[in-house]
């Protein structure tokens, strides 16, 4: 046998948002990538909505499970083992994937891994680039998560995975939603944000940064806050529109978004530095902003730290970032889940395997 | 080998039929925890009958009317189970399984069921002396389908004032599912949810005003 059929072949399961994933994957390698997403039937809400986005889970899920076999050019029965996001994220729309990965387990006969929703999106990057720079600080922002992390071991073993700090309201992705809707851009907002963006001047106007004053960093060093901003963003465009004044959106957009990427990468670069760790890793959703690229990498390689983003389609919600952290459970010799695995959607991040 | 199972109501009930008669049962009631109960109902009825897995020939699973969260574990465990087996899956609806119960028991007169539709309400249909429905499943508020007549399901116990003559099982019963899919005595439906709601959502108007 090949080096490469040793390998566990692993169908993962996504369902903590609105994305339906099925990633199927051989030990590193990448197999398959189906996702189905209702984010078109939440576009009208200007957020998801939990209800909707569980019941298409329910639609999705055996169809995306077909379209990943037939994606990976494998039969079901092959598959050595099933994971499963089991936290954090909303709680029926676990449950859809929880329940469906525990009737695949039953109905192969193959071992379960209930595994952390945060530590997948870092280790997808191995599907990519290889083996995990161990240790390194993984930024993890999205609509539903803005985390650094320090990451020793993604299995979680020894406290191999610890919050260094997260948002203490909104999650990035959430900012990038209200502020868009406040300048009439579709829901999701970031890829719109960073469209306008590009046309408008980040300097014009001076957002608040979240956490940054003296006394906050004493006890929120690395932990986030954007709500304080989405609020100063409103007012601000509800003064013009009061004076009568036509709005800027461009710019707008750009000062809005240097505000987020300034704090994100300030607070990773140095979260990395004072752990005296050389590796960033990159994922979540916002991930795909392409402001937030540049300034990491400019910031880090300032300070001789290595940055790694997964590309776009791996960093959004996807079943194969479930699929790599389960092949490395598998891979390690980590013990599978009960079948009584509960969906948990506050699982801490320190919680890897259920 | 038929794979019944229903998680519609505050009972995940699953039993296993051999075609003669059933051969497992396991009901286990909590309403917030059909998500943790179904797997290991399921696989404790395999093992408690010695069936392997490859033995079962179809699935059968109540569709509801009930709670969504706990009705979506059972549909999805039904349509992935099917597909990983590859068998087929049969709907039932819930109301239906507690009405051939009541009528096994020996009701024989026309009657309602009703079952916990929370926000003090219930789902509920009609059914005729013989146990077929004639009307329903719908949802509505318990003063307003009140009756006299006999009214099987919890959703009878919960609501006294509107139904003095609560009677028969409160909960379905797996293995009457079995039992009447394989008698050909249910009427098969798809394996699709009936959720008889839709889901809580308002459009936001414009921004709220900050300042
Ligand atoms: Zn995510």
């Amino acid at each position: 046998m090949s080096p490469v059929t040793d390998q566990p072949l692993v169908l993962g399961i996504e369902t903590s948002c609105d994305e339906t994933g099925v990633g199927i994957v051989r030990g590193h390698t990448l197999l398959a990538d189906a996702v189905a997403s209702s984010v078109e039937e939440h576009a009208r809400f200007g957020g998801v909505v939990p209800e909707v986005a569980s019941r298409a889970h329910l639609e999705a899920m055996v169809p995306t499970i077909e379209r990943a076999c037939s994606d990976a050019g494998i039969s079901l029965i092959d598959v050595d083992a099933v994971a499963v996001t089991n936290g954090p994220g909303l709680a029926g729309a676990l449950l859809v994937g929880v329940a469906a990965a525990k009737a695949l387990a039953i109905g192969l006969g193959k071992p379960i891994y209930g595994v952390n929703h945060l530590a997948s999106h870092v280790a997808v990057d191995q599907l990519e680039h290889g083996p995990l720079p161990s240790p390194c600080v993984a930024m993890l922002v999205s609509g539903g998560h803005s985390s650094l992390l320090r990451v020793t071991d993604v299995t979680g073993e020894d406290d191999g995975v610890v919050s260094l700090g997260a948002t203490i309201d909104d999650a990035a992705g959430e900012a990038f939603d209200k502020v868009a809707r406040l300048l009439g851009l579709p829901f999701p907002g970031g890829p719109h944000i960073d469209r306008e963006a590009r046309s408008g001047s980040s300097v014009s106007i001076d957002f608040p940064r979240g956490l940054t004053s003296r006394r906050d960093l004493e006890r929120h060093r690395f932990d986030f806050s954007f709500s304080g901003l989405k609020t100063a963003v409103a007012r601000w465009v509800e003064a013009r529109e009061r004076a009568g004044e036509p709005v800027p959106v461009a710019d707008v957009a750009a000062s809005f978004q240097e505000a987020v990427c300034d704090v994100l990468t300030r607070k990773a670069v140095d979260a990395a530095a004072s752990e005296g760790i050389d590796h960033i890793l990159v994922g979540g959703g916002v991930a795909a902003n392409s402001r937030l690229r540049v300034l990491v990498e400019e910031r880090a390689a300032a300070r001789g730290i290595v940055v790694r983003v997964p590309r776009p389609g791996l960093c959004t919600d996807n079943g194969a970032m479930v699929a790599a952290l389960g092949a490395e459970m598998v891979a390690r010799g980590r013990r599978p889940s009960p079948l009584d695995l509960p969906a948990d959607s506050s699982l801490p991040v320190t919680s890897v395997l259920a | 080998m038929l794979l019944a199972f229903d998680t519609a109501t505050a009972a995940v009930t699953v039993a296993l039929h051999d075609g003669e008669r059933v051969v497992a049962r396991h009901t286990v009631v909590d309403a917030r925890r059909q998500g943790e109960l179904l797997a290991p109902g399921i696989t404790s009825v395999l093992d408690e009958a010695w069936v392997p897995r490859q033995d079962v020939t179809a699935i059968a699973v109540g569709v509801g009317p009930g709670p969504f969260t706990g009705l979506r574990v059972g549909l999805v465990t039904a349509r992935t189970l099917a597909f990983a087996l590859d068998v087929p899956v049969y709907g039932v609806c819930t109301l239906d399984i507690l009405a051939a119960q009541a009528v096994d028991e020996g009701l024989a007169e026309p009657f309602l069921v009703a079952t916990d539709a929370r926000r003090k309400e219930v789902y509920w249909a009609a059914y005729d002396e013989l146990g077929r429905r004639i009307d329903g499943p719908h949802v509505s508020k318990p003063a307003d389908v009140a009756t006299d007549g006999p009214v099987v399901g919890a959703g009878a116990l919960l609501y006294p004032d509107s139904f003095a003559r609560a009677l028969g099982p409160e909960h379905p019963d797996a293995g009457v599912l079995a039992s009447v899919v394989t008698d050909e005595r249910a009427e098969l439906l798809d394996p699709d949810p009936l959720y008889l709601r839709r889901p809580d959502v308002a459009a936001p108007s414009t921004p709220k005003r900050v300042s």
